[in-house]
């Protein structure tokens, strides 16, 4: 989504009641973030939107980059967020293998989560086409990426191949290098 | 960037703090995809010892397979003597890196050879050495590229001039415009922003008609500005490459070329 830098655009304030509605889409969609919510988006903190290519708005306080929200689909948190509180979104991981792939844009592909290095949930807890989920690298603490799925997780191991997330957010790439201040 | 990430939550006991790579911006860890793996480990050593021993040394890790990894690169790095050439360095220690062969994920051609486990194991000798060998090339075409484009920039940054200019207006009056800034990592909309500011005029940055962005100052303050860029800006530009010029006597002799 981000593979090209992203230009300095114009940024504008939010007003106080869609900041409000913001924070309150955030929670439904990340029940996660529920406990930290105040520490993210302080009430008082005034939220700032800056318009992204492909219709895309980023929400950012104090130039700290929150959360982007394409024109369809839920937000999905900067991976800064995701850094600082991993444990509010479902992760999966890719092996070693894929990270150069990934960290270089390409579209993430069902066999490195499949094979041994990768890890998908149990089936009980199995994830939905569009979940929006962090995907962590075999061997490395933090997340890499985060996106929406394509393919559930039981289909992606049924399957075992294909693209499985085509549109992410992941280290190193415009919206990550993007110059907020 | 910020070399260190600090967060508002940093101060609160929740969101935990990640220190980011100075070099590559990602975290330490992923500093080997980035390009700039030599150089990032230089900074992290200077920087965040603590995380540099954690990272590169033989130190306590967690996962197994991550010893194995770390282990290896740090021997690799310590082995490696003061001149032999980075390249020839990287290339050596990144097949060392991977040591979980595995079929790759995104190379159609190995994608029927995603087989039952039995089968990896089988086929982990040969597997690992061509994705190793891809891995390696990759690393070391990611880095050659790296380093050429600093090159690059390094040349373009010298060869390049921070021309200011100043253009009368209306014969006792002048503004001063700035050209050249962005070469040296400089914003120009921020830059005049911040130069209204400082002299209490007007300051705007315009695009010119060949299409290059310059910053127009109103009045005469081509002294003032070189002044406030060596010592605001003094770290990214070099003081060799500040130009003035004064477009006075030229616009006389043109404006006296035109009344004759």
């Amino acid at each position: 989504m981000f593979k090209k830098e992203i230009p300095t655009s114009n940024r504008s304030k939010v007003k106080s009641s869609v900041q409000r509605g913001l924070r309150q889409r955030l929670l439904e969609a990340y029940p996660g973030f529920e406990p930290y919510i105040e520490e993210i988006m302080p009430k008082k903190g005034s939220l700032e939107a800056v318009k992204l290519p492909d219709r895309v708005t980023l929400y950012t306080i104090d130039s700290i980059p929150l959360f982007f929200q394409p024109i369809d689909g839920p937000p999905i948190p900067h991976l800064k967020l995701v850094h600082q509180f991993p444990s509010a979104l479902p992760t999966i991981q890719i092996d070693r293998g894929a990270i150069r792939f990934v960290l270089s844009g390409a579209a993430l592909m069902a066999p490195g989560l499949t094979s041994p290095g990768g890890r998908l949930p149990e089936k009980e807890n199995a994830f939905e086409a569009g979940q929006v989920v962090a995907i962590k690298a075999e061997g490395k603490e933090e997340v890499c990426m985060v996106g929406t799925l394509k393919v559930g997780t039981e289909e992606m191991k049924s399957k075992g191949k294909g693209v499985v997330m085509d549109e992410g957010h992941y280290l190193g790439d415009g919206l990550w290098n993007m110059q907020l201040d | 960037m910020a070399e260190v990430a600090d967060t508002p939550g940093s101060l609160e006991p929740q969101a935990r703090h990640i220190v980011y790579c100075g070099v590559c911006t990602l975290p330490p860890e992923y500093c080997e995809f980035g390009g700039t793996a030599k150089k990032c480990e230089e900074w992290l050593e200077a920087k965040q010892p603590d995380l540099w021993t954690r990272l590169y040394s033989e130190g306590e890790l967690h996962p197994s397979h991550l010893i194995q990894l770390y282990t290896a690169s740090a021997s690799a790095s310590v082995s490696a003597y003061p001149d032999t050439p980075t390249i020839i360095n990287s290339s050596r220690s990144t097949p060392i890196f991977i040591t979980t062969p595995l079929p790759h994920p995104l190379t159609p051609k190995q994608s029927h050879l995603t087989p039952p486990p039995d089968a990896v194991t089988a086929n982990l000798s040969t597997l690992s050495l061509s994705a190793q060998e891809r891995a390696a090339k990759d690393a070391a075409k990611k880095e050659a590229r790296a380093a050429q484009s600093e090159a690059r920039d390094a040349e373009r940054k010298a060869a390049s001039k921070i021309q200011i200019k100043r253009v009368e207006r209306n014969k006792r009056k002048h503004v001063t415009v700035l050209v050249g800034l962005e070469v040296f990592g400089l914003e120009n909309k921020k830059i005049a922003k911040d130069l209204g500011k400082k002299f209490a005029t007007g300051s705007s940055m315009t695009r010119s008609a060949a299409g290059t962005e310059e910053i127009t100052v109103q009045g005469d303050v081509s002294e003032e500005i070189r002044e406030w860029l060596l010592e605001v800006h003094g770290d990214k530009v070099p003081k060799g490459n500040i130009e003035l010029i004064e477009d006075k006597k030229k616009k006389k002799a043109d404006a006296a070329a035109g009344l004759a």
